[in-house]
């Protein structure tokens, strides 16, 4: 009886994830998409408001921050994130996500080496190659375009 | 009109990078490293700000726009202070992006403690 329904769990398991990469997609391109449109929401009050394109991009970026540091926080995104995947991680609500969670996790080993040093694990990365790929990418271009010293 | 083309094209970066974690085993912070990357990358060649004049925050809500801010800050600050600005220019477009993400962060792990372990 209990081999039975071990072989029948399996049968069950498998056949959950006999394709789940299309689910996961479905989920990753939903989620995604639905963070974006509110951000557009955000973007287009913003500009309304009278900002400017560059400022109402930042008040963009901080808000979903806010949001998604808030909900982290709460542990509600973590739920969220475990059916949308890259639906949650790829937006910049991923990027706050990746220092407010191991800022809350290591916080029993200090506020300087836990929350102060774990909050760039996965946010360090980001920012060194993205500044590192810019600045190469800049000095390039300030060469063939012959910008001024 | 815009709303749409926002959920097309921030849809399909992500599910792109759904897709690289499927099938490539990539981590998580390996993809985000890619976009940024990526999002630097193709504004200097002069491909990405198209795209965000189409799909809006379709294209700077996920992470390659994080890279195209940075870009496109070098860019302006070469045309402002020449040679200084290839270093200054990329942290001054994104320094409220990354104050935020910074001071938020730091907010939110002090108020809120981890649920597991």
């Amino acid at each position: 009886m209990q081999h039975f329904s071990k072989k029948e769990y399996q049968k069950q398991v498998s056949k959950q994830e006999k394709s789940p990469w299309i689910k996961n997609l479905i989920w990753a391109y939903c989620v995604g998409g639905a963070i974006c449109v509110l951000g557009q929401g955000i973007l287009t009050y913003a500009k309304q408001m009278g900002l400017p394109k560059e400022d109402a991009g930042c008040v963009t970026s901080i808000t979903l921050i806010f949001l998604s540091g808030l909900l982290t926080g709460l542990g509600v995104l973590d739920k969220i994130a475990k059916h949308a995947g890259a639906g949650t991680i790829v937006p910049i609500t991923g990027f706050a996500n990746a220092i407010v969670s191991p800022a809350m996790e290591f916080k029993n080993e200090g506020f300087i080496l836990g929350v102060g040093a774990k909050m760039f694990v996965i946010a360090g990365p980001v920012i060194v190659y993205g500044i590192c790929s810019s600045v190469i990418g800049g000095l390039i271009y300030y060469l063939i375009t012959g910008g001024r010293l | 009109m815009p709303y749409l083309n926002a959920f097309l094209f921030g849809g399909f970066l992500c599910a792109i990078a759904q897709l690289l974690i499927d099938f490539t085993k990539m981590t998580p912070a390996r993809i985000l490293v890619l976009y940024v990357s990526a999002g630097v990358i193709l504004t200097f060649l002069g491909l990405y700000n198209p795209l965000v004049e189409i799909f809006g925050a379709g294209a700077t809500v996920p992470l390659t726009g994080f890279g195209n801010a940075l870009a496109n800050g070098v860019i302006k600050g070469i045309g402002e202070k020449g040679l200084l600005g290839v270093i200054s220019g990329g942290l001054t477009a994104c320094a409220a992006g990354i104050s935020a993400a910074i001071f938020f962060g730091y907010l939110f792990a002090l108020i809120f403690s981890s649920k597991e372990k």
